[in-house]
Order: structure tokens, then C-alpha cells, then sequence
């Protein structure tokens, strides 16, 4: 051990993901815009159809390294969350690579499992899907609950659930295990004062289990609270990518100046 | 620096690259207790939703097979009618229901769960999977229902009601196949829900549920051939030469059945699996 730590530091720290010129065009359908040229051509089942292209992510590049917790901040339609998508390979680049060291989980917002299900049924399926036995997720249920803070409305639909009812337990039941990355993708955001703490506590324990965290979130409080690097998209580009105060800093200064125009 | 060479010195795989096929199998093994648990809870909250309940399990085909009978056996004339006729349309009804919800419901199973597709990552061939098991949790009360219309029109309990459980492993593989090929057809023409009704309509006109498919089709052997080799039509013929008196199974039905069951779900998966990262994608 004590030979590694002579070494620089880029050599020592093990990457774990690393993202590599990557663009992400949506082809957005049915805007009723005409295409024009040789793509309004083609029969039923080469499917041409009108749609505009929206460039998303316009050739960002970083490594994380180990231990890491990384803040993603940038302005609504930024591209943050397609950037995220990619990572956790839900989205495909147009061009450029992601790598990563495990699969990455990605906890998004909105994302019900399953809404005609109860609380508990939904812990017991995303138990299963991650890869519990049925005795270790029934074992873990009643944990997942009180985490989430549900324990009276566990058995109810999830349907009945409020926006920030289903966020917690859904951060409840992704949190119970340690994922090698995990992105959590606002997730919180709805959630309150008193879940927030818990929930970063447990990012903390996670990225000091030897796990990634990404988290994209508005609260530059939980950001600053949680990362240990943040990086700033803004429209598609990589704006800042750096020590979390500094790149914070720059970012609250960008969108002052630009309110005051 | 090559930054690919670089990733895999450091142990880095492509994210998004579709696992080896082995290893597909082998995630998609491990999790089949979700596939199932999808399943009994999805048909639990289903029922949950009517009067009823999970009765409907039953009432539905049974009224199903009365309305055909009444119209096929009896307001459009007797003449077509094959043999022991109630219990050959039960069994058709039932069976057949059975093979087209798997079908069915196999197409929708990616899009329906969205939500789940949305927020894990498990193989999604396990979303069809549990399709066609749920279909086949729904199908044990009516084989149950049908034992017991075979007793009271005074079909004698034979050795071949064993071979019957055979039979029904055949036709579960085959649903699970069904499921796993609609899916698979969704991913490349997401138009074919809208057509899937008009296709099994056809079917279910053809593959002889309530009249005869050897007397119709008597006066034209060419067509009788071509006819053997819908499965759809085997299969009903399977059931009903095990449990229905003065009716048997032919070895080539067995083979032709078995041939479905091993063949479908085998080619379905390979299939399913080359497509992987595209189902549920939003782009």
C-alpha cells in the first residue's frame, strides 16, 4: 500500500467510468414538420415519417474515478438527464463511447414501477429485479418501508401514492443495496427536509463502501452537502468540471448574469 | 491515449453492449422468481379490480365457449357439428384462448411495464416470459372447469389424462415462445398490435374450435396437409384426442407439437436477445 501512494495520483486512482465524445440526437417524430429531399421518400416499412432532430448532448468527455460522488448541475433542458440515460445505457450515443466498471442503476424522477401494485409488492419486485433471492427481499421489506418512511400506506396502490411518497421508496428500495454506480436523476427533489438528510447520509455510506454516485439535482445545498466533484452541462456542453465550490460558484454567477439580461 | 485500450486495462466494459448469449440465459435464470412474482401479482391486482374477482377466470371462457356453441352448434345448423360437441368446443375455446393471450399479451409486455423497464435493468426477455406465465396461471381454473365438463357428459378417466400434463408443458412452452416472438416482432413493427386482432380472428376461424378441420376440409387433402402444420390446430388436436372419447392422437401430432414447443421458444429467445438494447428505448 504504501508503494502505491508514492505514485501520482492519476495513476493510482482506478476509473470507473469514463464517457468519450459522446452526442446524443433524438429523432423526435410527429412535430409536423415536412422533411424534405430523399427522407420524405420511402414506403410503409422503411417508416419516413416527419420528425426534427434535437442534439442533446453535443460531444461531452470525462473519467470518474473511484469513490467519487459526482454532482451533475445545468439549467432545465440541458441535457442532464440524457447524459444520465446514456451512462446507465437506456439511451444510445449517436457517436462517441461510455465505459463503465459495473452496469449503472439509474433512479430517475417519475418512474413508477408499478402503479396498480401495492408498496410492498413494488419492493418485493424491484428486490427481485436486482437480484435478492425472495427470501432476502421479503427479509428486507420491512427495512425498505421504514427507510421510505410508508409504513402506514404499504400496503395501498402505488397509484395512491403523492409524487413524493413514490420518490422515497423508490430511493428507499434502489438504496438497500450497494450498486457499484448508481445515478440518482432528481429523485429527491420531491422528497422532504427530513428524507433528504437520511437519503444523502446513505449516499454518503455508499460512496464510502467503494460505490459511485452521480447525483443531478437543483439544490446546490445537496450538492455541496454529498459531491466531491460536480460538473456542469449547459445546453448540451460541458461547461465546468471540477472542485464542487468553484464550479458552483461559476455556475450561480452564469445564471445571475443571465437574469439580469 | 486510445481510450478504448485504456478502458479495458482498467476493466471497463462498453455500457449498452448486449451481454454474450450464455450469459443473457444465465441473468435471465437467475431472476426467474421476478418473472413470477410479476406474474401472480399482476393477475391478483387484475382481479382484484371486478365484483367478481378472479372468478371471472372462469365465467369468461365459459360464456365464451356457450355463446360459440349456441351460435355454431345450433342457430346455424347441426350438420358440421363434430362429435361429442361441447366438450370439443370447451376444449378448443379454452386452449386456444390460452395460446392467443400469451401471443397477445406477449406484444404489449415491453411497452406495458414501462415503468419497470424505465427504472431496473433485468434481461426484458423475462417481461414476455412472465407474460405467458400469467396467461398460464389463468388457464388452471379452466382446465379445471373443462375436466369436469368432460366427467359430466360421461368421458371416462383414462391414462391418457397423464399424457394430458404433457401435453399442457407442450403448450406452455409454446405460449412462452408466442410471448417472447410477439415481443420481438413489437421492437421492429409496433403496428402489429393493431393488426394482431384481425390475424387471431383468422386463426381462430381456421384452426377448427368448433367444427371439424378433417371434415371440413375432407374434399381437399392439399389444404388438409397445409392445415396440419398450424400449430394452433395441433395443439387442439393433442388435448382433444387425449381426453375426448372416440377421438386419438395420431405420433405425428405429438411430434409436430413437440416440434412448436422446443422450436419457438429456442428461436424467440436468439431472437429476442440480438435486439436487447432497443426494447424500451425512447429514441
Amino acid at each position: 500500500m504504501a508503494a502505491k501512494t508514492k505514485k501520482t495520483v492519476a495513476e493510482t486512482r482506478k476509473p470507473v467510468v469514463i464517457v468519450d465524445n459522446a452526442h446524443i440526437i433524438y429523432k423526435v417524430f410527429g412535430t409536423g414538420r415536412q422533411v424534405t429531399g430523399r427522407l420524405a421518400k420511402g414506403g410503409l416499412l422503411t417508416k419516413k415519417l416527419r420528425y426534427r432532430e434535437v442534439h442533446a448532448i453535443k460531444g461531452v468527455s470525462f473519467t470518474i474515478y473511484e469513490g467519487e460522488t459526482v454532482g451533475i448541475i445545468g439549467s432545465n433542458g440541458s441535457g442532464k438527464s440524457s447524459l444520465m440515460r446514456a451512462i446507465a445505457g437506456l439511451t444510445s450515443l449517436r457517436s462517441g463511447s461510455v465505459f463503465a466498471f459495473a452496469r449503472p442503476t439509474l433512479l430517475g424522477v417519475g418512474a413508477v414501477l408499478l402503479p396498480a401494485l401495492s408498496g410492498e409488492k413494488n419492493i418485493v419486485l424491484g428486490g427481485l429485479a436486482m437480484g435478492y433471492s425472495k427470501k432476502e427481499i421479503t427479509d428486507k421489506v420491512h427495512e425498505i418501508t421504514e427507510f421510505a418512511g410508508i409504513t402506514e400506506f404499504i400496503d395501498l396502490p402505488m397509484r395512491t401514492y403523492s409524487s413524493g411518497m413514490s420518490a422515497r421508496l423508490r430511493f428507499a428500495i434502489a438504496a438497500s443495496k450497494i450498486h457499484d454506480i448508481l445515478i440518482v436523476d432528481e429523485a429527491l427533489s420531491v422528497g422532504d427536509q427530513n428524507f433528504r438528510m437520511k437519503s444523502e447520509a446513505r449516499m454518503r455510506e455508499m460512496r464510502d463502501q467503494a460505490g459511485t454516485v452521480f447525483l443531478v439535482s437543483h439544490s446546490m445545498k445537496s450538492i455541496l452537502d454529498t459531491c466531491t466533484r460536480v460538473i456542469w452541462i449547459e445546453k448540451g456542453d460541458l461547461k465546468a468540471d471540477g472542485d464542487p465550490q468553484e464550479v458552483i460558484d461559476a455556475y450561480n454567477a452564469f445564471t445571475e448574469s443571465s437574469t439580469i439580461d | 491515449m486510445d481510450i478504448e485500450k485504456f478502458a479495458a486495462e482498467n476493466g471497463l466494459k462498453r455500457v449498452g453492449a448486449r451481454p454474450s448469449f450464455l450469459a443473457y440465459l444465465k441473468e435471465s435464470w437467475a431472476k426467474r422468481e421476478f418473472a413470477v412474482a410479476l406474474a401472480t401479482f399482476t393477475n391478483a391486482s387484475q382481479n382484484a379490480q371486478n365484483r367478481l374477482g378472479r372468478w371471472w377466470l372462469i365465467l369468461t371462457p365459459a360464456l365464451q365457449g356457450g355463446m360459440y356453441g349456441i351460435i355454431f352448434g345450433f342457430i346455424m345448423g347441426t350438420a358440421n357439428r363434430p362429435q361429442h360437441f361441447i366438450e370439443y368446443l370447451f376444449c378448443g375455446v379454452f386452449l386456444f384462448s390460452f395460446m392467443q393471450q400469451s401471443f397477445t399479451s406477449g406484444a404489449t409486455s415491453i411497452t406495458g411495464n414501462a415503468g419497470l423497464v424505465k427504472s431496473l435493468s433485468f434481461p426484458r426477455v423475462l417481461l414476455p416470459f412472465s407474460a405467458a406465465i400469467q396467461q398460464f396461471i389463468n388457464l388452471i381454473p379452466q382446465i379445471g372447469l373443462l375436466l369436469v365438463t368432460l366427467l359430466l357428459f360421461g368421458n371416462p378417466i383414462t391414462w391418457q389424462w397423464l399424457l394430458f400434463i404433457t401435453a399442457i408443458c407442450l403448450m406452455l412452452l409454446f405460449g412462452i415462445g408466442s410471448a417472447m416472438f410477439a415481443a420481438r416482432l413489437t421492437v421492429q413493427f409496433a403496428d402489429l398490435n393493431q393488426l394482431l386482432p384481425f390475424v387471431f380472428r383468422l386463426i381462430f376461424y381456421s384452426s377448427g374450435i368448433f367444427y371439424s378441420v378433417e371434415n371440413i376440409l375432407s374434399k381437399y387433402p392439399i389444404a388438409y396437409e397445409i392445415m396440419k402444420f398450424n400449430p394452433y390446430s395441433s395443439f387442439l388436436t393433442l388435448a382433444r384426442g387425449l381426453l375426448i372419447r372416440d377421438y386419438s392422437v395420431t405420433a405425428t401430432t405429438w411430434w409436430l407439437c413437440a416440434g412448436w414447443a422446443v422450436f419457438l421458444p429456442l428461436v424467440s429467445v436468439v431472437l429476442f436477445w440480438a435486439v436487447e438494447e432497443r426494447h424500451g428505448r425512447e429514441d
